[in-house]
């Protein structure tokens, strides 16, 4: 961490959707940053990295997206840099392992770029916002920070899949991950025991079968409910789309759903840092959160 | 399942059970069938066929069968069941070449049309969303 004068700068790479439906995700995860001194510097040039890492080892193709954007970090002469989307950083960091032990792959994949001006080697380092909280800035020091703390508030933590699977893409315990636990303590709030909080939501089967997602989200959702939570806090604009917009349709599945808001482990950070509604967007959930946070005295 | 499966080990050996391995980088054999897979699976409900047989099936070369079940567009590589495999055997992984056997054959053999989804229902959704379906399910 740097002092106040001098503020780190950290590459940071959005993704599409933090630049769409989820600005808020966007926002507030450069307004909490600079409230710890760390100046994100969004990369002046990014592709979309494709959103899903393709399982078929023979599909050189779908890992072009991700690794032109390495070869653009490089260009902004950096060796690391950090997303907060759950699934950019599962697709980019899955790329960049897979190139590094397929040597013939990223042959073929420079090959293809020859008319990039910089070829890939192996050499960034892709960072979840998440590992970066945790190992460069530390929750103590992140505590510290903290102007309204957020006292009494119950939050059940979801990681999806992404985040945990597979293993060597994981930055913690694969069944049972606590960053972001540990991140909502040093805020104030009281993280509650969520068995499904790495229970896949359905993820793209959103598109045409939001009854197969109603399922998932009236279970994920209402295990949340049972530990008596107030909210719920995400990391991927995929899981808060299933979990947030699509309550609507968990309601119409089961009469006695309950409502819950959903909101980014960032816009949670700005919150408890003091940041203002243009840092937060609660105007872009579908389930207001400011009921839930008024009734802990927050909001 | 309701199929009457005859065991035969004719086509274990076959090309299509050696490219299935090959795309996927598995040893389907390694498979002891203990069901992890299928017990944690999350789109287990909605599945024609289970993940534990689908492995079964490209063990012996069930092709038909395993191209026209509705489990290889329900699955959507949440890696549940890779992380818990007691013999580490990436079913995920099958299940894509699976996919991609049927996506690529020529036929344009595509399990989503956006365009058909209403107006309103694209444009509530995020790009994370249509992009990734159509990564998974068109050709
Ligand atoms: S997750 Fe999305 S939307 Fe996000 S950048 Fe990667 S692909 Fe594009
Ligand atoms: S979107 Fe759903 S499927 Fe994806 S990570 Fe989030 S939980 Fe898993
Ligand atoms: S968990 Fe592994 S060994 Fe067990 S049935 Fe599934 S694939 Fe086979
Ligand atoms: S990857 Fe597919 S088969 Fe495996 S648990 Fe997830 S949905 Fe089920």
């Amino acid at each position: 961490m740097g002092n106040e004068n001098k503020p780190m700068k950290l590459v940071y790479y959005p993704g599409c959707t933090l630049k769409n439906q989820a600005t808020n995700f966007d926002v507030s995860t450069v307004s909490s940053m600079a409230k710890l001194d760390v100046e994100v510097e969004e990369m002046a040039q990014w592709n979309c990295c494709g959103t899903v890492h393709a399982l078929d080892s023979d599909n050189v193709m779908n890992r072009v997206a991700p690794i032109t954007n390495l070869i653009r970090v490089k260009e902004a002469n950096a060796s690391e840099f950090m997303t907060s989307c759950a699934m950019c950083y599962n697709t980019l960091k899955r790329a960049n392992i897979d190139v590094k032990q397929r040597a013939d792959a990223l042959e073929t994949i420079n090959d293809f770029l020859s008319l990039e001006k910089t070829k890939y080697e192996g050499d960034v380092d892709v960072l979840h916002l998440l590992e970066y909280l945790r190992d460069r800035v530390g929750f103590d020091k992140l505590a510290e920070r903290v102007t309204k703390p957020l006292k009494g508030l119950r939050v059940a933590c979801y990681y999806g899949c992404l985040l945990v699977r597979p293993k060597e893409v994981a930055f913690d315990d694969v069944e049972n991950p606590m960053v972001m636990e540990n991140l909502v303590r040093a805020l104030g709030a009281t993280p509650v025991d969520f068995s499904y909080k790495t229970e896949c939501c359905g993820a793209y089967q959103t598109v045409d079968k939001p009854e197969v997602i109603a399922g998932r989200t009236d279970k994920i959702m209402g295990s949340a409910h049972e530990e008596q939570a107030d909210l719920v806090v995400v990391s991927c604009p995929l899981c808060a789309f299933n979990l947030d917009f699509r309550q609507d349709d968990a309601k119409r599945l089961n009469p006695d759903f309950h409502n819950m808001p959903v909101l980014y482990f960032t816009q949670l950070m700005a919150l408890a840092f003091g940041c203002d509604e243009s840092a937060l967007r609660f105007d872009l959930q579908h389930i207001d959160p400011l009921p839930a946070l008024a009734a802990r005295g927050l909001g | 399942m309701d199929t009457t499966l005859r065991i035969t080990s004719a086509r274990a050996g076959s090309d299509f059970v050696a490219r299935i391995e090959k795309v996927s980088g598995q040893k389907l054999l390694a498979c002891y069938q203990c069901g992890k897979c299928s017990a944690g699976c999350p789109m287990a409900a909605y599945m024609d066929v289970l993940p534990n047989q689908i492995i079964r099936l490209a063990q012996l070369g069930m092709q038909e069968q395993l191209l026209a079940a509705r489990s290889i567009w329900m699955c959507v590589s949440c890696l549940t069941c890779n992380s818990r495999c007691p013999k580490d055997i990436k079913i995920a992984e099958v299940i894509e070449s699976l996919r991609m056997t049927a996506l690529r054959d020529g036929q344009r053999n595509d399990h989503l049309n956006i365009m058909e989804l209403s107006p309103e229902a694209r444009a509530v959704l995020p790009p994370i969303a249509t992009i990734s379906a159509m990564r998974k399910l068109t050709s």
